[in-house]
């Protein structure tokens, strides 16, 4: 799905509605999974392994590994299940947000109104 | 008889939780928001002085996962556990409930045709949590008012519509005024205003339209319960789309509102805002 697909027509915009949430159903699974620290453990011991028994495909898994959040939201990732797994593996709210704008962190931070308010 | 005593909309944004357990009130760029919500936080302890609060707030993947997401949710509990969302539990004490008032809530509400699901049991994350430390004053294992969680679907479409919202909130005004305990309640809306969190119009912040809603929620209920979610999100953002549940709040109150306090800010991707009403 690109930005020019999307059904609603609203530009650089994913609406988490049931057709993608049910696309993403194995990707929020997993990632709300991480609410537990054992879980977070063993997700950190061995990635594949954990991405396989919460049954992502293979482009989910490739959007895991590859840390790609705008690819993981097309895939039907919702921000706020995958933040558990950005927090898992060390990425915070505002490195998702300008990676998926496509800007560097700093880049972004200069766009912010009180960038301090962190 | 019960009465509702305030309306507040409130956002409920995770960073502010963070500030505030980590005791950033004079932190500059924190500080006009704390210092935002302070004369609110007065007005309900020193005039309002409500017995309970209903707090309208979406989960999180927290209590409810998609597996089975309600669409309105009410808790009929004596206690709220504060929820691990995967990053420690927040130092905030337990709620109490008000079991009495939720059970009469949803008799009222079930036979007023609003279906709704019914909860002994939740536990609450951030979408309820920001906004009560901000407005209530706590001590290490109590606060000064009891609670009734009401939740609204505002992750996952098909979200019930604005005006669904809005007659919920009538439906509440009645249902509460007909709970025979002189009990006075405060009505919490919480969520917006506009923000987006994902794509690559993430970070979108609309202030023009926030300064709107913030006009148009006092004398215009009824029109912004007609925007369809579309004209919503086009214009606040696609999360921006929960603003819906202020007009639960908006609902519970007369026709004709008085602005007792209003603020509005936006440092980082959401604009943040508290705007207390009251009944004329």
């Amino acid at each position: 799905m690109s930005e020019q697909n999307d059904r609603w027509g609203i530009p650089g915009t994913y609406v988490f509605d049931l057709q993608l949430s049910r696309r993403g159903y194995a990707i929020n699974r997993m990632c709300n999974s991480l609410k537990l620290e054992e879980n977070r453990a063993a997700f950190v011991a061995d990635e594949e392994a954990y991405m396989s028994r919460y049954g992502l495909d293979d482009e989910q898994k490739q959007a895991v590994r590859e840390r790609d959040w705008l690819r993981l939201t097309q895939l039907g990732g919702n921000l706020f299940f995958f933040l558990k797994l950005a927090a898992t593996v060390g990425h915070g709210l505002y490195q998702i947000g300008a990676q998926m704008r496509g800007e560097s962190y700093e880049t972004f931070m200069k766009t912010r109104q009180v960038p301090g308010a962190v | 008889m019960a009465t509702v005593v305030a309306g507040i909309g409130s956002s409920h944004v995770p960073s502010i939780g963070r500030a505030y357990d980590q005791k950033k009130q004079n932190d500059p760029a924190w500080k006009p928001l704390f210092d935002g919500y302070e004369p609110v936080k007065r007005w309900l302890a020193e005039e309002v002085k409500a017995d309970v609060v209903i707090l309208v707030y979406n989960d999180h993947g927290t209590e409810f996962f998609l597996d089975r997401y309600p669409t309105f949710a009410l808790g009929v509990a004596d206690s709220y556990r504060v929820a691990d969302e995967g990053y420690g539990r927040r130092p905030l004490p337990d709620f109490p409930g008000h079991a009495d008032l939720s059970v009469h809530l949803a008799n009222q509400l079930l036979a007023d045709e609003f279906d709704l699901t019914l909860c002994q049991e939740m536990e609450l994350d951030h979408g309820f949590l920001t906004a009560m430390p901000l407005l209530w004053s706590h001590d290490d294992d109590d606060w000064p008012v009891k609670v009734v969680p009401l939740l609204v679907n505002v992750i996952q479409h098909p979200l019930p519509s604005g005006k669904r919202c809005y007659k919920l909130g009538q439906a509440l005004r009645r249902a509460i005024e007909s709970f025979p305990e002189d009990l006075r309640v405060a009505v919490v809306g919480t969520g917006g205003l506009s923000h987006q969190l994902n794509g690559e119009r993430f970070g979108f912040i609309n202030e023009e339209w926030d300064r709107q809603w913030l006009r148009d929620i006092q004398d215009k209920p009824e029109a912004l319960a007609e925007l369809s979610h579309q004209e919503v999100m086009t214009a606040a953002g696609a999360e921006g789309g929960e603003v819906i549940m202020w007009l639960v709040m908006r609902g519970a109150l007369t026709p004709q509102v008085r602005e007792v306090h209003q603020f509005y800010y936006a440092p980082m991707t959401t604009g943040i805002s508290v705007l207390a009403l009251e009944n004329t």
